[in-house]
């Protein structure tokens, strides 16, 4: 079987994704440890415009945070073994010198993390915190910084931020933190912000505040957003593209709309079926996935899902041993999956559609 | 402390409840002392659930919704008796399990039992599943048919593990699994009523989707009552009967589930409605969104009357000086609001005709 352009990450029509602003050709990102090399994400490639929301969907262990914080350069040097390219404006991260991502991090992307209080540290005032980080990549005064910080903590709706400038990340609320972080991913103004999780520690109130914000704050400054969750009816908020993962690979890539009105893979599919839904009458059961996501030390072989698929027999073994291709179905709509397009259609409007 | 009305309510509910009531909570209250200074004097407290009364009837499952900070884990643990009440009655079967010691609680341990959140935390990483899951046999001295390994690996393979599991740690299960595990813990005894709080929110949505349908097949083959504590307004409509939400430890709404998601009347519950997001690209710009402003205020110093009239959209001055009862403003659905949403035409309640500013 030929490896896929993309899976070489060569020619980028075949990645899903239009633009070049951030470009990640086949990543592989694998952790040796005691047990065996952890896959963590093995060979993922994809697109991202200037004003897009790219949503990340996966269980956990998917790969998601992984691929986030290569993005960012956030992994320790000598835990990883990181391969491929992440071209941010055509410029490669992977395998560029700390010092270099170090510069690019926080001015050029930035990232907002699940969890506000372990990602601020406890013993300086948020003020403090945002003032450092504009003033590493920017060089103004203390005073014009912390007025910038004040001026930040006040756009993502932060009450009285003159004095709440000085308080402890303790002092804040879980949505407030959330708030104050935001304010600093964005003090440098960010082309690329990265949010994982950035909802999942709050309350459902907060929850829809804090995606408000992230919607208002994009179209204010025209950055590419990944937002990585778990969580269909965040990215269904947000995204104007999925990518949704499964055991450190992508199984589908389309336009929100098509995601959850033409979803194509059967993982995607198990995720839509499991959830219960609010906005649908309800179901008497609910359809889980059934199984367990992989070891990704010891991932199947052929499609990392087969174990799990409902229709793994529909394809006559190939499921086992061949490794789907990540291919381009219909314009923009990608699939790894052995189904032909007519089975697929069959099971989608026969078995799935009339079920969600 | 307005303890009129809530028991007019309470005595409401029992009279309309219908069927077999196997808890009846009535004016429940935790207070949690704020002591302070060299004599530890106390000097404030915690008023983490502040007069709930509902009752949960047999076989059906009770559902206590709200954010986080709202009292409903605080209840949760009242009931099971991991904590005294500091106020209030708990009737269980009839029996005021309120004040009684531990001694006397341990029997009552058999029929009320708690599934936790944490499937990492809740079991002993130092015990196998066999000892974890044979726990309560050895506690309570409860003679098994066949041998307590026969008994505990039917119960494994009940909740949809293998009997071979048996001799494994819990670090060797997924999330999914431990969950399980705590699970069959819980069901050892075949109790009568399961506290379940937020049983499935740390796992992924697949195995989420899992452990939902156990609970319920478990509900139906073993006839058990729950009561779950949970936020995911999604995952409560799939499993309740009946839903409960609560807003700083007071109860503000409480219906059967079609009602309470079809009609909510609490303004609170409305916009938490609102706020869930739906996984629908359609619906993005269709919706309007009530937007709640701010954050819960804080327990210890909890807004006057209606403790949701700072952030309430439709609050006005009588919201913030005279507490609403928890009224049944339709059959089976009470709600402590003056200013309710979605009102159907009914006979204006007698609780409400006393407050002076009727609309």
């Amino acid at each position: 079987m030929t490896t896929s352009p993309t899976l070489e990450g060569g020619d980028p029509a075949v990645r899903p994704g239009i633009g070049g602003f951030l470009q990640v050709k086949d990543l592989r990102v694998h952790f040796p440890t005691d047990d065996g090399v952890v896959k963590s994400v093995d060979g993922l490639s994809f697109n991202l415009e200037l004003g897009e929301t790219l949503g990340i969907v996966g269980e956990s262990g998917s790969g998601k945070s992984v691929t986030s914080l290569s993005i960012m350069g956030l992994h320790p040097p000598g835990t990883a073994k990181i391969s491929g390219q992440v071209l941010l404006k055509g410029d490669n991260l992977i395998g560029a010198s700390r010092e270099h991502i170090r510069k690019l991090r926080g001015k050029n992307m930035a990232m907002i993390f699940q969890d506000p209080l372990s990602a601020m540290h406890p013993y300086y005032t948020v003020g403090h915190q945002i003032i450092e980080a504009y003033r590493v990549h920017n060089n103004v005064s203390k005073q014009v910084a912390r007025k910038h910080a004040i001026d930040m903590l006040g756009r993502v709706g932060i009450p009285q931020p003159g004095s709440r400038v000085d308080e402890y990340p303790h002092q804040f609320s879980g949505g407030m933190r959330q708030r104050a972080m935001i304010a600093m991913a964005l003090s440098c103004d960010p082309e690329l912000l990265i949010a994982d999780e950035p909802t999942t520690a709050l309350d459902v109130t907060v929850q829809a505040q804090i995606l408000d914000l992230i919607r208002d704050l994009q179209q204010e400054f025209n950055s590419a957003v990944i937002i990585i969750t778990h969580d269909l009816g965040v990215v269904a908020e947000l995204a104007d593209n999925i990518l949704v993962m499964y055991a450190g690979r992508a199984a589908e890539y389309a336009t929100a709309h098509e995601i959850f009105t033409a979803p194509q893979h059967p993982y995607t599919w198990g995720l839509l079926g499991s959830m219960p839904r609010l906005d649908r009458e309800r179901a008497e059961r609910l359809r889980p996935i059934p199984g367990t996501p992989p070891s990704l030390i010891n991932v199947p072989t052929g499609c990392p899902f087969h174990p799990r698929c409902v229709y793994a027999e529909l394809n006559g073994g190939a499921c086992e041993t061949d490794r789907p291709e990540f291919l381009e179905i219909s314009p923009r709509h990608f699939l790894a999956c052995h189904l032909s397009s007519q089975d697929r259609q069959r099971v989608w409007e026969n078995d799935i559609k009339p079920m969600l | 402390m307005t303890s009129a009305p809530t028991n007019a309510a309470s005595s409401q509910s029992n009279a309309s409840g219908g069927g077999e009531d196997i808890l009846v909570v009535t004016d429940l209250q935790k207070h949690f002392p704020i002591r302070r200074g060299l004599l530890q004097r106390k000097v404030g407290a915690v008023q983490a659930v502040d007069g709930m009364s509902f009752t949960v009837r047999k076989g059906e499952t009770l559902s206590l919704v709200g954010e986080s900070g709202c009292g409903k884990t605080t209840t949760g643990r009242m009931l099971t008796r991991l904590l005294e009440p500091t106020g209030g009655t708990i009737l269980f079967e009839g029996r005021d399990i309120t004040h009684i010691s531990m001694g006397k609680m341990r029997p009552l341990r058999r029929d009320v039992q708690m599934i936790f959140q944490d499937p990492y935390g809740s079991l002993n990483p130092r015990h196998t599943v066999g000892t974890i899951v044979g726990a309560p046999f050895r506690l309570q001295n409860v003679k098994t048919e066949h041998s307590t390994k026969k008994t505990v690996q039917e119960l494994l393979e009940l909740v949809g593990l293998s009997p071979e599991h048996y001799n494994r740690y819990p670090h060797e299960f997924s999330g999914g699994q431990r969950q399980r595990i705590g699970i069959a813990r819980a069901l050892a005894l075949k109790p009568k009523l399961i506290v379940a709080d937020e049983p499935v929110s740390a796992l992924d949505v697949s195995i989420q989707a899992q452990v939902i349908n156990l609970l319920e097949d478990l509900q139906d083959e073993l006839g058990l009552t729950y009561v779950t504590i949970a936020h995911d307004l999604s995952v409560v409509r799939h499993m309740s009967d009946r839903v409960a939400v609560m807003y700083l430890g007071k109860m503000v709404e409480i219906a059967d589930r079609t009602p309470l998601y079809e009609r909510p009347m609490h303004p609170y519950t409305v916009a938490l409605m609102s706020a869930v997001p739906i996984p629908d690209t359609g619906r993005r710009t269709k919706r309007d969104r009530i937007r709640l402003e701010g954050d819960v205020p804080s327990p210890i110093n909890p807004p006057s009357a209606c403790r949701f009239h700072t952030r309430c959209w439709k609050a006005k001055e009588i919201c913030s000086t005279i507490e609403p009862p928890l009224a049944e403003l339709a059959p089976g659905h009470r709600v402590a609001c003056h200013f309710p949403e979605n009102l159907i035409d009914l006979p204006v309640p007698a609780v409400r005709a006393d407050s002076p500013a009727a609309p």
